[in-house]
């Protein structure tokens, strides 16, 4: 068996902010593994446990991402990739998708492919669900368990709207999981001695298939950010007193849709 | 489509110029001595618009899309099973909203089996036209099927805008057909509006949450945006339908390497963290039986009941659902504290929530000073007449 689970550096703080002119406030340059992967991570070694076989890892950044494939060896994955170049900057959903499924196909042929359910920067939860789409494999999002490994196919419970499938998809697939599916295990430090000098695979735009520059980067992304803002702060502070203060209450509640009207 | 120039002539201070970046994206290249953008950008844009004067400077090839070919905004139709999600009316009010600023009708399209009847009831809600897909291979949510029609229904009406709600099944079909078409899909909407030139503006929280971002997608359509539930207001339902429907043929491939073995109603969960809407009892409650009117008021209101310390003290509560620091830190769009006076523990514990109501007789309370809605009045009276008030209006729909 032969798996694939795609990885990201993110900011180590979610508390970014913008000063009174309008500029981001950077507060500290510390960064970590985004913490869904874990969650990905985890399953995939679940995963070998029961089927055995080899799990690649995958991200995409710059050099100093390479920091969590080696957090990911000291979990116990067996093989990294980075996908590094300069020409992959300002890369928006779209155009990372691309990027990631060009990486995949030079690093093998998988069987199954693991995403975290979304990143805690981006937080989109598209990448998965469009990386398969190039790749030409179905995707399953929104895994809460994997019920059975099989030789050809995977058993999984997803979360619906309002229901919880369970489905069967045949291999090959790329599915993202959801927090919690499983406790993710902590490095270990013998894994991190042994593992210490393991090669780490850089791919850059020359080794894909495709080598189109427009396809990577700003340049093949179809969004475009136009302006960044604070966020309006519900700055409200009212005070109510006297009479007929639930009907009130029912009222604003229902202006605020925290009751609906077409229940 | 476009990339970041940097003129370096236009740099005088080169420390300064690499701070700019939030990042860290900006980098002084020994070799080549000059200052390059490294592929940590996020395209944040920061570097255009606050940089030195024509330092950093946004290039765009020139791409032509003939914009008056795409036409119409659409929505696509969530559903479980049949049951239409309300998120899809929400998204049909916006639509309106948007195709009236540029003269373009509304369509939705509903991909599903057996649906000839909630077909008709979308008809109820404004659109001048729904595309209805009703097959089999539709019954339960499969993303290949999903997707071929969907992408069907692209390729014959081609809208300039598609909006899916992001459900857990939104999430997971538009990014799919967004790539088909090798367009952009912003995420989880807060705010939408239509330029002129039919571009739509998407706003959306980024970079983690405390920045907001107006993105928008001028060289490419359809230009695919998902919105979350609750965030937009669904229209009323009028008593006479309008509009049409129109049956398309499925598209002929239809295989899924998918098979839905079963479906089963989802169960509540119990962590109040999580929860978006969130009831607490406080000290005024003077009996164990007085929560009731607490949880049938969360009932109401798809909520949680939470509690403070004094309650979990005299035996009345699961420890698990205490608010404050020596119990969980939540941040639910809408909390209700009922007869809390509201501890510097319990406030830090909350003070982070959307939409803070808080009802307490004593008009001095501390936690009126976190409250957005200070409500001066005995639980005991505003409880009840809220409670009446939402049942008396469910008697009426009934």
């Amino acid at each position: 068996m032969k798996t694939l689970v795609c990885i990201k550096q993110v900011p180590g703080t979610s508390e970014v902010k913008l000063d009174e002119n309008g500029n981001l406030i950077r507060s500290g340059i510390d960064s970590k593994m985004n913490p869904y992967d874990l969650y990905a991570i985890e399953s995939a070694l679940k995963i070998k446990e029961q089927m055995g076989g080899e799990i690649s890892v995958m991200t995409m950044g710059p050099p100093q991402a390479k920091e969590v494939i080696r957090e990911a060896y000291m979990m116990g994955l067996d093989k990294g990739f980075l996908l590094t170049d300069r020409r992959f900057a300002g890369a928006d959903v779209l155009a990372t998708s691309y990027t990631l499924s060009q990486g995949a196909y030079q690093a093998g042929d998988f069987d199954l492919i693991l995403c975290g359910k979304q990143t805690t920067d981006g937080d989109t939860a598209q990448v998965g669900p469009e990386m398969a789409e190039y790749l030409g494999i179905p995707h399953v999002a929104n895994v809460k368990a994997i019920v059975e490994v099989k030789e050809k196919s995977i058993v999984l419970e997803v979360e619906m709207p309002t229901t919880i499938q369970t489905v069967e998809v045949t291999f090959p697939c790329l599915i993202t999981v959801e927090k919690g599916i499983y406790q993710p295990r902590l490095p270990s430090y013998r894994l991190k001695k042994k593992t210490k000098y393991q090669e780490i695979i850089e791919l850059t735009l020359d080794n894909f298939k495709d080598k189109n520059e427009k396809r990577y980067g700003l340049s093949g992304s179809p969004t475009q950010v136009e302006e960044i803002f604070p966020p309006d702060q519900n700055t409200t502070s009212e005070r109510w007193e006297g009479e007929h203060l639930g009907t009130r209450l029912y009222d604003q509640l229902i202006d605020l849709k925290f009751i609906y009207k077409n229940k | 489509m476009a990339r970041i120039v940097v003129n370096q002539k236009n740099i005088q201070d080169i420390d300064k110029a690499i701070k700019i970046c939030p990042f860290g994206a900006i980098e002084w290249n020994e070799k080549k001595l000059e200052v390059e953008i490294t592929d940590a950008c996020k395209m944040c844009m920061i570097c255009v618009n606050k940089g030195p004067e024509d330092a950093f400077v946004l290039e765009e090839d020139e791409v032509f899309i003939d914009k008056s070919l795409w036409k119409g905004v659409s929505v696509y139709v969530d559903h479980d099973n049949g049951v239409i999600h309300p998120v899809t009316y929400e998204l049909i009010g916006k639509a309106k909203e948007l195709a009236s600023k540029i003269n373009h009708p509304v369509y939705a399209v509903f991909i599903g089996s057996d649906i000839e009847k909630q077909a008709e009831e979308i008809l109820h809600y404004g659109v001048d036209e729904v595309f209805v897909y009703d097959d089999e291979a539709f019954k339960d949510f499969k993303i290949e099927p999903y997707t071929a029609a969907f992408s069907d229904f692209i390729d014959k009406v081609s809208p300039s805008t598609v909006l899916v709600g992001a459900t857990p099944l939104g999430r997971s079909l538009a990014p799919r057909v967004a790539a088909r078409f090798k367009t952009g899909l912003t995420a989880d909407c807060t705010i939408l509006d239509m330029k002129e030139n039919t571009d739509l503006v998407q706003i959306r929280p980024a970079f983690g949450g405390n920045i907001m971002a107006q993105i928008s997608t001028p060289k490419s359509r359809p230009q695919f945006a998902t919105v979350r539930y609750k965030i937009m207001n669904a229209p009323d339902r009028t008593d006479e339908p309008a509009g049409k429907i129109t049956v398309c043929e499925s598209p002929k491939n239809l295989f899924s390497a998918i098979t839905v073995l079963s479906s089963k109603e989802k169960e509540v969960e119990e962590d109040i963290a999580d929860a978006e809407v969130i009831v607490v009892a406080g000290r005024a409650i003077k009996k164990e039986e007085d929560l009731e009117m607490i949880e049938l008021l969360a009932k109401e209101l798809g909520g949680k009941v939470a509690v403070t310390r004094p309650l979990i003290e005299a035996g009345w509560g699961d420890p698990k659902t205490q608010i404050g620091l020596s119990g969980r830190t939540v941040r639910p769009k809408l909390i209700i504290t009922c007869g809390v006076s509201g501890s510097v523990q319990f406030k830090a514990g909350m003070t982070n929530s959307d939409y803070i109501f808080a009802i307490n007789k004593d008009p001095k309370a501390a936690i009126f000073q976190v409250a957005h809605y200070a409500i001066v009045g005995d639980v005991y009276d505003v409880i009840p007449e809220l409670l009446a008030k939402i049942k008396q209006s469910e008697e009426v729909k009934a």
